[in-house]
Parts: C-alpha cells; structure tokens; sequence
C-alpha cells in the first residue's frame, strides 16, 4: 500500500465496531420492514432493497476502503454498474414491452 | 526476471497489481451474481399471482447468517490491519476468527438445504396435499409420517407470510392415497430454483475464498518472514474477495429472505 | 509532445524482496521439458500454445462444415470416404444407405447428425477457434512486448487460463464420442430444445463452456492489468499502438459480458440435471407429452442472457482483427495511420455500445414496438464509430508508398470484405427487414463474411507477420501469395451466393438443404408460391460445396509454409525485418524471457514513418532523439 499514514489498531477496531452496529440496525430495519402490514409488494420490495444498499453502501465503503479508493478502480465499477442495470433493466422492459393485443 | 508493481503501486495509477487484478475479477463477478439476480427478477416479476411462494425460508437462521458474515468481513479487514502494523500474532487469531465464522455459516446453510431436502408436497388420491417434514418413511410399510398439514388447494401452500399460526401436526399417509410426491429441492418450484442456485453458487464462493484464507492463514503465512509486504498485499486483495461475498449475501438476503 | 515527464522508480524497487537463496536475475537454470513448453508461464510460449491449439481447432471445425456442406449438396446420399469412418466413430447417428436392392451403399449424415455438426461447427469456430487466435494467442505473444513490459501481470494465472482453454476443448470433443453425440441445439443452445435432446450432448457443451468462460475472465483481468500497469515509462495511453487499445477493449468486452452466459449456463445445467425450470414454460409438451417439470419458466430468459454475451462476442471477435490489420497497413504504407484519435474514441464507443445493442437478435420473439425501436437505434448508433475505424484505415493507404507483402495483401483484402459485412448488417440491425431476413442463409452469409474473409483473414496476415518475430524466419513470399489469391476468391464463392439464397427465403440449418421444404411449398398446385426455392437457388448448393473444397485446399500451402518456414525460411537480416516502429521489434529474436535487455524508455507515439529530416523512413518508439535511428541488430541468442 503507498499510504504511509500510520494505521492505528484501535482506531479501526472503533470503526469496525460503528460498522457491524450499522450492519446489525439496517438488518433489523429490513425486517421489521418486512413484516410491517402489507402494503403492496412492489412498495416493500423497493424499501427493503434501498435500506440493503445502505448496508452494501457501508460494507463497501468502510470495509473494502472504496472511499479512498483509486479513480481506476471507480471506473471499471462505474461502468460494471452501468451494464448491470442495463442488463436487468432493459431485459425487464423487452419482457414487458408485447406487441398491441397480445397477453403475457 | 521480476513484474514490476507487484509489491509498490505504480505511481499514475496508485494501485499494486494484485489489487487492480482482484477488483477487475470482482467486477466481472458482479455481473455474474447480476446475471442470476437479473433472472431472480425476471421469474418473479412473470409468475402469475399467487404462483410466486413467501415464507417458505427460515428469517431467524438467515438473520444469523447475515450477522456472522458481517463479523467475519470485520475479521477479515483486522487481520489485515494486523498485518500493517506487524502484529502477526493478532493476524493469526483473526482469521482463525474469520475461518470458524465461515465454517459456521456453511453449517446453518446446509442445515436449511437439509430442512428442504426433507420437506415434503404429498399430491394425495382424493384431490388434497399434504405438506410437512417426513419423520418416517419406511419401504417396509405401507404408509408414512409427515409433521405438517393438510390443505385442499395448492395454493394455500404459497404464501406463508399471509397465514397465521398455521398448525402442524402428525400425519399418517398411506402409500395407497398417494398419487404423487416431490421434495422442496430445485426441481419443485423456480423459486426454490433459482433460490438453490443463487444460495448454491454463494455458498461455493465461501469455500473458495475459505481456503484460499485458510492456505494464507496456515502454508502460506510463511511469506511474513520473508516478505511481509507482499504478504500484507495478499491478505488485502483476499479480504476484498472475502467483503465481495459478504456483499453479495446482504442482497441475497433480504431478496431471497425477506420479499 | 508531453512537457511533463512521470517519474516512475526503478522497477526493481517495486517488486517483492528477493527471498534468501534467490539466484537473481541473471543466472537463468535451463527449465526442463515440463516447465518450458507444457507449464510455461511466458507469455511468448502461452501466446504460441494458444496460437497452435486454436488453428488446430479451426480446421477440425473447418472439416465438420465440409461434411454439412456435402450433405446439403447431396442430401440423403451417402457421403464418399468419410461416410464408413463416420460410422465407425459416431455409430448409428451416421444413417446407412441403401440401394434399390437393399444393398449398403454407404453411409449419409442424419439430421441429427447434421444438427450436432451444425451446433459444433459454430461453437468450435467462434470459442475455440477465433478467439482464443485472436485474442489470447496475438495478445499474449504482442502486446507485452508492444508496451515495453517483461511479461503478464499474472504469468501464472496466464497459464491457469491456457490450461482451461484446451480443458474446454477436450470437453467439447469427447462430446462427439457419447451416446446420443455432441450438442445439437446450435452454438445458441436455446432452450427448451437444449434441455429436451436426448443427449448428454448438452451437458458436455455447458461443461465446456463453463472452462472456456473461466478461461476468457482470467485472461480478461490479466491483459487489463497487464496493459493499465505494465506499461514502459514513457508508453503514455495516447502513445499505444492501435492494437493494444483493441485488446483492452476486448478485455473489457470479455471481462463484463461473459459472467451472465456463465450464470445462464449453470442455470441450464441445472435445467438438464436437476430438473429445474428456469427456461421451461408451464405447460411444456415434448413428444407429444406434458413435460414432468415444476414450469414458470421463461425460454426469452435464456436468449437475454446468451445474447447479453452473444453480441459483445462478434465485437471480440473483431476488434483484435482491426488492432492487427493497423499495425500492418501503417508498416506497409511508410506513413502514420490516419486519424488516431478518432479510433481510439471509436474503439471505446464500440466496446461500450455493444453492451446495450443484443436484443436485435430477438426481433422476431414478440418484441413491443418501443423496445425494438431502442434496440434499433442503438444497433444504428454503432455503425457509425465501426465505420469511422474502416475508414481511417481506408484513408491511411492515401499518398502511402504501399509494399504489396503478404500480410499487406491480407491486411487490404480485409477492407472491403469486412466493409461487405458490415454492410449486409444494416437491413438486419432494422426490424422491418429483419422479418424477412432472420434465420436464412442471408444471416449465414453476412456474418461469416465478417469472421471468415474479415477477421480470419486479419489473423492470417497477423501470422505472416508476427513470424519473423517469433522464428527468427520470413514465410515463404510466394505460397504466402498463393495462399492469399486463392484464399480470396473461395471465399467469396463460397459466401456471396448466401446472400441470395436468403433473400429467396431458404432458412438456415435445414440439413437437406432446403429441399424438402421446398418440394413441398413447390407442389402447391395453383397456388402462388411464395416461400418456395427455385431449382436456380437450389443448384447454388453445388457451387458453393466446390468452393468450399478449393478453401480447404488453399490452406495446404499455409500449413505447410507454417511448418516448412521454422527451418527453412529466409532468415531475417536483423531483429526488425519489417522496419517496423512498434516495441516489439526492439527485442531480440526471439525475445527471451523478459524480453528486453534493459528498461524500455517510449519518447514517441507508435507510428512515426517518414519523418521529415529522419535519416530512415521509420522512427522506433524508444528512439530518443529525432534522426539518430539505432542500430538495427540481430541478437545472437
């Protein structure tokens, strides 16, 4: 690593801490979610995944350093993002999109 | 004859090869899981209403899953910085803790894929089902025990989050009542399939990286005498791979789980 | 011309610590048998390993379409010399021939057979064959070398790749050997045909893929890494050559696109092992039969996820073709390429807009009219930088003073038959034409005129070419030439006429050809025929199964050139026979292992011919001053 700031055991020991409490409260969060009254899938489904992407959100950030990562690393993700929406996204369109009077 | 940037980061870059390398294959592996959720949604979102089954997975056992990934990630990401500040000894116990967590989280999974194998939709001659866990299933005798329920349409056996306190008792079949029987596996339901499938192929990535932590962890720890830097590099670079599967779970999880 | 000037450390000072006991660099211990040819981890062996492998490859996928080509021909007779070896090694599947009196005249190919010829001939030719020529073979011998670099990033998960490869290979050929034969579904393995064969076929071919695909990703995040790290300080990213920009982009291509195949792949693993229905409908009847499976399945899923990967797969299997064709029209024309810049930003478009163009495959399956029109569009939209590409190269040979060597002849020849190619995809990238045109032999037709006379032609220029490079000896000019002529004219024999047949309708993998759907349509007395095949299409069969066999022919003269050369060819004069300004014409020949003989400094971009006031016609890369050309030598090694 080309960081020569010193690295402080406790200090990441404390943050690691902060982490696994985040981790531990945005899983409680999916679930009571979840077993809140139904309201409609669709809704549930997209909370439920929005409160995940913040748990992936603080994994990625804090455990795997993506914060401070390299503008090369961002990159190669940034696009790897791009095609899997595109991806799930457009495959989920062509399967909706049907010719006039036709049925699923 | 040495590659350079194999130990020092290429200066334009900031990055040592092994850590560009590892990030590349992790994206490639990002649109393989994207691949399989993609379908996920596809399946889903096609299934007629009522054919899609909820609560059929166990939220408690996939809840301690969760958090014991989390852990190891957090044991993961000390060992390394044991390793920067020198501390082998602190390394070692940590992904000895790491390690332990995985193999505990393989346990839970096959415990879970042992409560499908044994779950059992039993088509009987009159028109109902019968659904439970087998007990007894002798070839000697003429019948068999289920723990579980009887119900007269198959839907009813979909949405178990919409049902309360559904009661399961002891049921004894006779083999004569009995057109047809097929276990909770792949082949029942493209929820179990692709839930098989997704849970499967995460499962056989926490091996892979398991032993590749695990060799670190035992033969390979000898590289810290000879070379602690490279070997600081490797416990990163296998870290990273090791927070990839922690990823992964975290929307399998609430996808799989919790929807 | 760069003011700022990176300071990069030595490399010795980024590498790992030399372990106790390490003999350093310069006592080399002859590795034995084993480690040098069979686990080398050299990117120049690995780089040859690929090369030979995967033309052995083609030809054997060359002979699986000469059989097709017969039998559509011929069809239901028996099939002369092969027939009774056909028999002997795939059993029933070869139908035997009977005469008037019951007699055994020979032996014909069955449909089924066909089918599995059919299917492996695809699936050889594009992931045994192309690519692995293409992109692994040239990548790994050329591209470390062309950046300055002692060799991979990885050298032994370079290795692990090549092993995988031929693994994949072996899989795929024992297939051919199984009760039931090979993969029968197309190299498209749609399902639920793939899954409802009744063959363990399918099962090999998904296993095959599987090693093929892990192969492609290793390679993938090797050469990615190797090009972002490994570069000379000095090799700034504009000063790349042409083809190292189009293997990163390939990588890229390779990298992102081929994990969903993979992911569908294990799906229809499972489809066939297990049982599942990931692509299965509810309601499936095979044989006549309710199929014994859960359903809710989707057979569009598969073909989403195989074209995700399907149609990023034709641009790897071009993009390398283009790299190469590059770097020989800018050494033959004495003069810089034409517009740089405009193909690097076109090589980037096209990497990135074939990820969002793959359903133009599927016009046919049901689309809406809004997602075919974005399909459409985009389709359109990466024409245009495939064009711009074209035509710099076009533009480059302007004003050039043109040497008329083997690979150049190729390199030209590529132009206009790509440029057929990518033409004759236009009314296929439209839905309206696409109606009519899909799964006939137009499509045939079209997209081998890209693979066959556009990038394999590439890559046999690239052969003649890198040669020297790799042997120390020219190839044989006149064979090369005879080779090429002949080579040129099958070619379009065989392909042009395809072109018609589609547009009269005659349908794709029909293993008689056409002739029974035709015999039918045709008989519709009184009724105004359309669809049916006039005796004029039919009879191109016959025309086309002759220039096929003059294509096999012409290739003798570069397999034995090939072999014949290592020992007997012209020796080069020194190590850059080509006068050549790329890197790897700066090594000595061959290069040994790590290539250069001291740290590679670029001062300049990679195709400085004729310079004005420079005492030769070509400035090499790491030449530091202008006029002062170095030596050329010929390392004694």
């Amino acid at each position: 690593m080309s960081e020569s700031h010193s690295v402080d055991f406790k200090s990441y020991f404390r943050r690691c801490f902060y982490v696994f409490i985040a981790v531990v409260c945005t899983t409680s969060l999916m679930i009571t979610t979840s077993f809140l009254p139904h309201y409609g899938w669709p809704a549930k489904v997209a909370a439920i995944i929005a409160i995940a992407c913040v748990n992936a959100f603080v994994v990625a950030g804090f455990l795997m350093h993506l914060l401070s990562e390299k503008k090369m690393i961002f990159t190669v993700l940034a696009f790897t993002v791009f095609f899997f929406a595109g991806l799930m996204g457009l495959t989920l369109w062509a399967m909706h999109d049907l010719p006039a009077g036709s049925s699923h | 004859m040495e590659i350079p940037y194999t130990v020092k980061p290429r200066p334009d870059i900031g990055l040592y090869n092994a850590k560009l390398g590892i990030w590349l294959f992790l994206a490639s592996e990002v649109m393989l899981f994207g691949g399989l959720f993609s379908a996920y949604v596809l399946l889903r979102v096609g299934a007629a209403p009522g054919e899609w089954p909820h609560g059929w997975l166990n939220v408690t056992l996939g809840t301690v899953n969760t958090l014991i990934l989390a852990l190891s990630a957090i044991t993961t990401l000390l060992a390394w910085v044991a390793c920067k500040v020198g501390q082998f000894g602190k390394f070692k116990f940590f992904h000895a803790c790491t390690l332990v967590l995985a193999l505990t989280f393989l346990c839970v999974k096959m415990y879970e894929y042992h409560d499908k194998w044994i779950h059992y939709e039993i088509k009987l001659t009159d028109g109902t089902f019968a659904d439970g866990h087998m007990i007894e299933n002798n070839p000697a005798e003429d019948y068999l025990v289920i723990e579980g329920r009887i119900v007269s349409n198959e839907t009813d056996l979909m949405d178990l989050r919409a049902q309360k306190n559904i009661e399961h008792k002891e049921i004894k079949i006779e083999r004569a009542q009995i057109k047809s029987m097929q276990n909770y596996g792949p082949w029942h339901n493209t929820f179990l399939a692709i839930y098989f499938t997704l849970t499967g192929l995460h499962a056989l990535h926490i091996l892979g990286g398991s032993l590749v932590i695990g060799y670190l962890w035992g033969p390979g720890s000898k590289m810290w005498k000879t070379d602690p830097e490279r070997f600081t590099n490797r416990i990163e670079v296998s870290g990273l791979f090791w927070h990839f599967v922690d990823l992964v779970w975290i929307f399998l999880f609430p996808v799989l789980y919790l929807t | 011309m760069e003011t700022f000037v990176q300071q990069f450390p030595p490399f010795r000072e980024t590498v790992a610590l030399p372990t106790p006991g390490d003999h350093g660099d310069h006592e080399h211990h002859e590795p034995g048998f084993w480690s040098k040819y069979i686990f080398s981890t050299d990117h120049k062996t690995i780089g040859i390993q690929y090369g030979l492998t995967a033309l052995c490859f083609m030809l054997f996928g060359f002979f699986l379409m000469i059989m097709m080509r017969w039998q559509i021909a011929h069809p239901g007779q028996a099939i002369p010399l092969v027939g009774p070896l056909l028999h002997v090694l795939v059993g029933n599947t070869a139908s035997a021939v009977k005469d008037a009196a019951g007699n055994l005249v020979g032996y014909a190919i069955t449909p089924e057979l066909y089918n599995s010829f059919g299917a492996m001939h695809g699936t050889i030719m594009v992931f045994l064959g192309v690519v692995p020529l293409a992109f692994a073979a040239f990548g790994n011998y050329v591209v470390p070398l062309m950046i300055g670099a002692p060799d991979m990033t990885f050298p032994r998960v370079n290795m692990a790749s090549y092993h995988a490869f031929y693994i994949g290979g072996l899989v795929m050929l024992v297939s051919f050997f199984i009760p039931g034969g090979a993969a029968q579904a197309g190299w498209t393995s749609y399902s639920p045909l793939a899954t409802s064969i009744p063959t363990h076929g399918q099962l090999f071919w998904i296993i095959g893929m599987i090693f093929l695909i892990t192969s492609s990703l290793l390679g993938a995040v090797n050469f990615i890494a190797t090009i972002i790290q490994l570069r000379a300080p000095g090799m700034t990213w504009m000063r790349l050559p042409f083809f190292v920009w189009a293997q990163f982009v390939t990588a890229f291509i390779l990298l992102l696109a081929f994990p969903p195949l993979e992911a569908a792949g294990v799906m229809q693993l499972m489809d066939n092992v297990a049982h599942t229905s990931f692509f299965l409908p509810t309601g499936l009847a095979v044989g006549g039969q309710l199929a014994n499976v859960s359903g809710g399945g989707s057979p569009l899923l598969w073909q989403h996820l195989f074209w995700f990967l399907g149609h990023p797969e034709v641009y790897v299997l071009i993009l390398p073709a283009m790299g190469i064709v590059c770097e020989i029209i800018a050494n033959n024309t004495r003069k810089p390429i034409w517009g740089y810049k405009s193909l690097v930003y076109a090589v980037l478009a096209v990497g990135f807009l074939s990820f969002i163009v793959w359903a133009h495959h599927m016009y046919l399956t049901g689309m809406g009219t809004k997602i075919s029109t974005f399909f459409q569009a985009t389709t359109m939209i990466i024409s245009i930088p495939s064009v711009i590409i074209l035509t710099c190269f076009f533009i480059s040979l302007w004003g050039g003073s043109i040497r008329f060597n083997t690979p150049m002849l190729f390199a030209l020849a590529f132009l206009p038959m790509f440029g057929i190619g990518g033409l004759t995809g236009l009314p296929l990238g439209f839905n309206v034409s696409d109606v009519h045109l899909h799964d006939t032999y137009y499509i045939i037709a079209h997209f081998h005129y890209v693979v066959a006379p556009g990038t394999i032609f590439a890559l046999f220029a690239g052969v003649y070419y890198w040669y020297p490079k790799m042997t120390g000896r020219l190839m044989n000019e006149f064979w090369g030439r005879v080779h090429f002529w002949s080579s040129l004219v099958f070619m379009n024999v065989v392909f042009m006429p395809m072109f018609a047949q589609g547009m009269a309708g005659m349908l794709r993998r029909m293993s008689d050809g056409g002739a029974n759907y035709s015999a039918a349509v045709n008989s519709r007395a009184g009724a105004d025929v359309i669809g049916g095949l006039s005796s004029n299409i039919m009879s191109l069969h016959t025309g086309i199964l002759w220039g096929a066999m003059c294509l096999g022919l012409a290739q003798i003269p570069f397999i034995i050139n090939i072999f014949w050369s290592i020992k007997h060819g012209e020796k080069v004069k020194n190590d850059n026979p080509w006068d050549a300004t790329t890197l790897e014409w700066q090594t000595p020949t061959p290069p040994p292992h790590g290539n250069f003989a001291h740290e590679m400094h670029v001062y300049r971009g990679p195709y400085e011919y004729s310079v004005p006031g420079h005492a030769t016609d070509f400035t090499p890369q790491n030449e530091p001053e202008v006029g002062v050309a170095p030596k050329p030598t010929l390392t004694a090694h």
